[in-house]
């Protein structure tokens, strides 16, 4: 039987190659565009970190001494607080994190000084978001307690200053300050880069920036405080801050504290903790209010923060539109096909065909169709790809197509072809017997 | 024109009218509004600057002691101005465009409240000779504001300021801003001059009231310039800006020099924004021929299921005209119920993207104009299998098919 419909849908397709090739390739330019779409949106709204992310959380706080502060919590911390919630030891693992830039040279290495970007931050950070090494490790909270000038580099820096040999116990220069290196990081690159995910909701869908690479540097919060103490950016400050003044009381906010609470129970403590905490600091006299905490999910931040560009959004949009169109377009020629055989089936349904096979006839041809325009749509997805690589956005680099996605490719083109061949399919096989016979 | 008959089998062919004029419809709404969304980014591209973009050179020293910058940029500035053709050089803070946004918001009176964010630049001597500022009003600053002004508490010490024309509009309508005060922080500065609108920092994420929300303070020499412009004649650029980063390598031996012609810097800010437009014009090209090939497709079907219809039309005595006639009104007709549909439709989108996405509403003439581009493409399209039907020979209706 399989091969019987396979026999026919081969003799019909060929019989009227134009038709056939239009159809093939309307099917295969809606699913090229749809799943390029498609592919950069499950790129860029998948999970950073698959299995632990559910255990990741953002707590916030409102330093803000004024009543009429922001609605909600600014996206940063500032430091008192952030070093408070952090001292307390209330999670699992936890782990400060600030940025900056530092001039960075390297002794013996003939390359001229570079800016580079360093995060600061505490030991927990590797094993918390699970980084990989390539080459020696983070380092202890004993570093963080004694303001080791340790750091771990990137390993585009490593493959940059050193070749990408084993550079673990070399010296880095940063600022004017000599760094020793004890690890340095393996293929690395989250998407998005959600440890530095702050400020989404302001950048008005302009979020493409939220896939960017991991820092060069990373190195204990108290080590680059101390060779750089101004050298961190801040996100905002609720009052203009003094110059002079030490940036660990400033007006400002730029730490973030990131924490694992392992079970339900601990995230409800920790809500709690929080909460508790807003409460004294109130009392204090330090926040005016002690109500306007969160404590959001990794993935809860990063919905809150619109990570997903719009204007990838805005696209994917229009290539479903697209296919709406191609879908349209394949009903309407599948329709003209099989009705133009109006002859054929009177001769195949006079001589017993039932209905049903009439119909499973037609719709093998419409899957053959969408099987063609699968394979085409697959090539046009890569070439759709290879384009967003070459667009100059962060994300460029991470775009290629999974596994999932390539069957997903014909699965959609399968279930596109069959869904347009639907109502030209029925319409065939329902015409009325005798009619067809005499004008024959 | 005889349209009735044309209503009338268009009726017995209802699935593929109706597939046809939806595919009409629904890319003359996609059509719509993504050339409405091309439209703004381009317009986003050619955003107007207000200094000299073509002839200024941008040179940027960073990691340097901050602390030797009242004898460096004296130093490093005279350097720069030794290279030939170089016509005006200064130090600054930060540039237009520059996506390093120091930002602050200004109010006219002490206790006042703003909502707009205003991109904040401290130049040094020359600074506006340097970028090619134009005065529309009062003055630039004395050369003793620039010695007196330093830098404390990230705002000027000085006692005076420009803003651009938006500003001084938006912040006292109706009036001359000459002379006027705006606050931050308990702090004062005296409007002495207003320039024409310069470009924020960065002004995509500033919104329509930051976009030119951009205010100037003299500055002496001082670590937080990390700036040098340039400027020079615009065929001068290449060479210039080459030479100052070989002369502040020299100089600077110690920091990171890195440098861009203004124009290169205003290209990489809106790099994206000019490959999404590419973008959306590749998705409305393949979009139109994708509807074509289907009208193409579906008429090349009627034309050959009609054959004997059209040869009995021909051997009664119509001309070759008039059956053409007869295909391109059949065309218009659907391509006109298509327009229609895709007219509301493309409405209804652009209302919910103006929810969703902070869109501009359409202006009205995209719809006529895209309706015109569909009808055009719909002759086009048919013209093909209209032409083939009009060549049937009137003999065929002899013929039994």
């Amino acid at each position: 039987m399989f091969g019987y419909y396979l026999d026919l849908a081969l003799r019909s397709l060929k019989r009227n190659k134009v038709l056939t090739a239009l159809m093939v390739l309307a099917i295969a330019v809606g699913i090229g565009a749809s799943m390029t779409t498609l592919t950069v949106m499950h790129v860029l709204s998948g999970d950073p970190l698959p299995g632990r992310s559910g255990t990741l959380f953002f707590p916030q706080v409102d330093p803000n001494p004024y009543t009429d502060g922001p609605s909600l919590p600014y996206d940063m911390m500032d430091y008192r607080s952030a070093l408070d919630l952090w001292s307390a030891h209330r999670a699992d693992r936890q782990a400060l994190i600030a940025h900056g830039q530092l001039k960075l040279t390297a002794p013996q290495v003939s390359l001229p000084p570079l800016m580079a970007q360093v995060l600061s931050t505490t030991s927990d950070f590797f094993p918390m978001f699970d980084v990989p090494f390539r080459y020696g490790r983070g380092w202890s909270a004993q570093d963080d307690a004694n303001r080791a000038r340790v750091a771990v580099i990137s390993s585009d820096l490593n493959d940059k200053l050193f070749h990408g040999a084993d550079s673990v116990g070399r010296t880095i220069r940063l600022k004017d300050s000599d760094v020793r290196i004890v690890g340095v990081l393996g293929a690395w690159r989250p998407s998005p880069q959600f440890y530095d995910v702050a400020g989404g909701r302001f950048a008005d869908g302009q979020t493409g920036d939220f896939y960017g690479r991991p820092e060069d540097v990373f190195m204990p919060l108290n080590s680059s405080s101390d060779i750089d103490p101004a050298g961190f950016n801040f996100f905002t400050c609720w009052s203009m801050p003094k110059s002079d003044a030490n940036l660990q009381t400033s007006p400002c906010v730029w730490v973030t504290l990131w924490v694992q609470l392992d079970s339900a129970a601990k995230v409800r403590d920790y809500r709690q903790f929080v909460a508790g905490y807003a409460t004294q600091q109130k009392a204090l006299g330090r926040f005016a209010r002690a109500d306007n905490t969160q404590l959001r999910s990794l993935m809860g931040w990063l919905d809150f923060n619109h990570v997903v560009p719009s204007d990838v959004r805005l696209q994917m949009w229009l290539a479903f539109a697209f296919l709406l169109i191609c879908l349209f377009n394949t009903v309407g020629l599948l329709l003209a096909k099989f009705l133009s055989r109006a002859g054929e089936i009177g001769v195949r349904r006079a001589l017993g065909a039932s209905r049903a096979a009439v119909l499973a006839q037609c719709l093998f041809e419409a899957g053959l169709i969408g099987l063609l325009g699968g394979g085409g749509g697959l090539l046009l997805t890569l070439l759709g790809l290879w384009l967003v690589r070459r667009q100059p956005v962060a994300y460029a680099d991470l775009v290629h197509l999974d596994a999932a996605m390539f069957l997903l490719t014909f699965a959609l083109a399968i279930a596109t072809s069959l869904l347009a061949g639907l109502l030209p399919a029925l319409r065939a096989s329902r015409m009325a017997l005798g009619l067809q016979l005499k004008i024959t | 024109m005889q349209i009735r008959p044309i209503l009338a089998s268009l009726r017995k062919h209802r699935i593929p009218a109706t597939l046809i004029v939806l595919e009409i419809a629904l890319a003359c709404a996609v059509l719509c509004n993504a050339v409405f969304m091309i439209g703004q980014r381009l317009a986003d591209i050619h955003w107007p600057n207000a200094i000299d973009e073509q002839g200024i050179s941008v040179v940027t020293v960073n990691g340097t002691d901050a602390k030797l910058a009242a004898s460096d940029i004296p130093r490093d500035l005279a350097a720069l101005r030794g290279i030939a053709g170089v016509t005006a050089v200064a130090a600054a803070t930060s540039m237009p465009l520059d996506q390093n946004p120091a930002l602050s918001s200004f109010t006219t009176t002490p206790d006042g409240n703003t909502t707009v964010n205003t991109s904040v630049y401290f130049i040094g001597s020359g600074g506006e000779q340097a970028l090619g500022l134009r005065l529309l009003e009062g003055r630039f600053f004395n050369a003793d504001e620039y010695a007196d002004s330093g830098f404390k508490d990230f705002a000027s010490t000085g006692h005076v300021m420009l803003i651009t024309q938006s500003d001084a509009r938006r912040l006292w309508p109706g009036q001359s801003a000459l002379g006027k005060t705006l606050y931050t922080n308990e702090q004062a500065w005296t409007v002495v001059g207003v320039v024409a609108d310069v470009l924020a920092q960065d002004p995509k994420m500033s919104g329509p009231g930051g976009r030119y929300s951009s205010a100037f303070f003299p500055l002496r020499p001082d670590g937080a310039m990390g700036d040098y412009v340039l400027r020079s004649a615009p065929q001068d650029r290449v060479r210039v800006l080459r030479e100052a980063l070989q002369v502040l390598g020299r100089l600077e031996s110690d920091g990171v020099v890195q440098g861009a012609t203004y124009a290169g810097m205003r290209d990489a800010y809106f790099a994206d924004t000019r490959s999404m437009a590419w973008m959306l014009l590749l998705v409305c090209m393949v979009m139109l021929a994708v509807t074509a090939f289907g009208i193409v497709g579906l008429t090349s079907f009627w034309v050959g299921q009609r054959r004997r219809q059209i040869g009995i039309r021909r051997a009664v005595g119509a001309t070759r005209g008039h059956i053409l006639q007869y295909f391109q009104t059949e065309n218009f007709l659907l391509g006109t119920a298509g327009v229609a549909l895709g007219m509301v439709l493309a409405f209804g989108i652009n209302l919910y993207l103006m929810q969703r996405y902070e869109m501009a509403r359409m202006p009205w003439y995209y719809l006529p104009v895209s309706a015109v581009a569909l009808w055009v493409l719909g002759q086009l399209a048919v013209l093909g299998p209209a032409l083939r039907a009009s060549n049937v020979p009137p003999v065929v209706a002899t013929r039994s098919v």
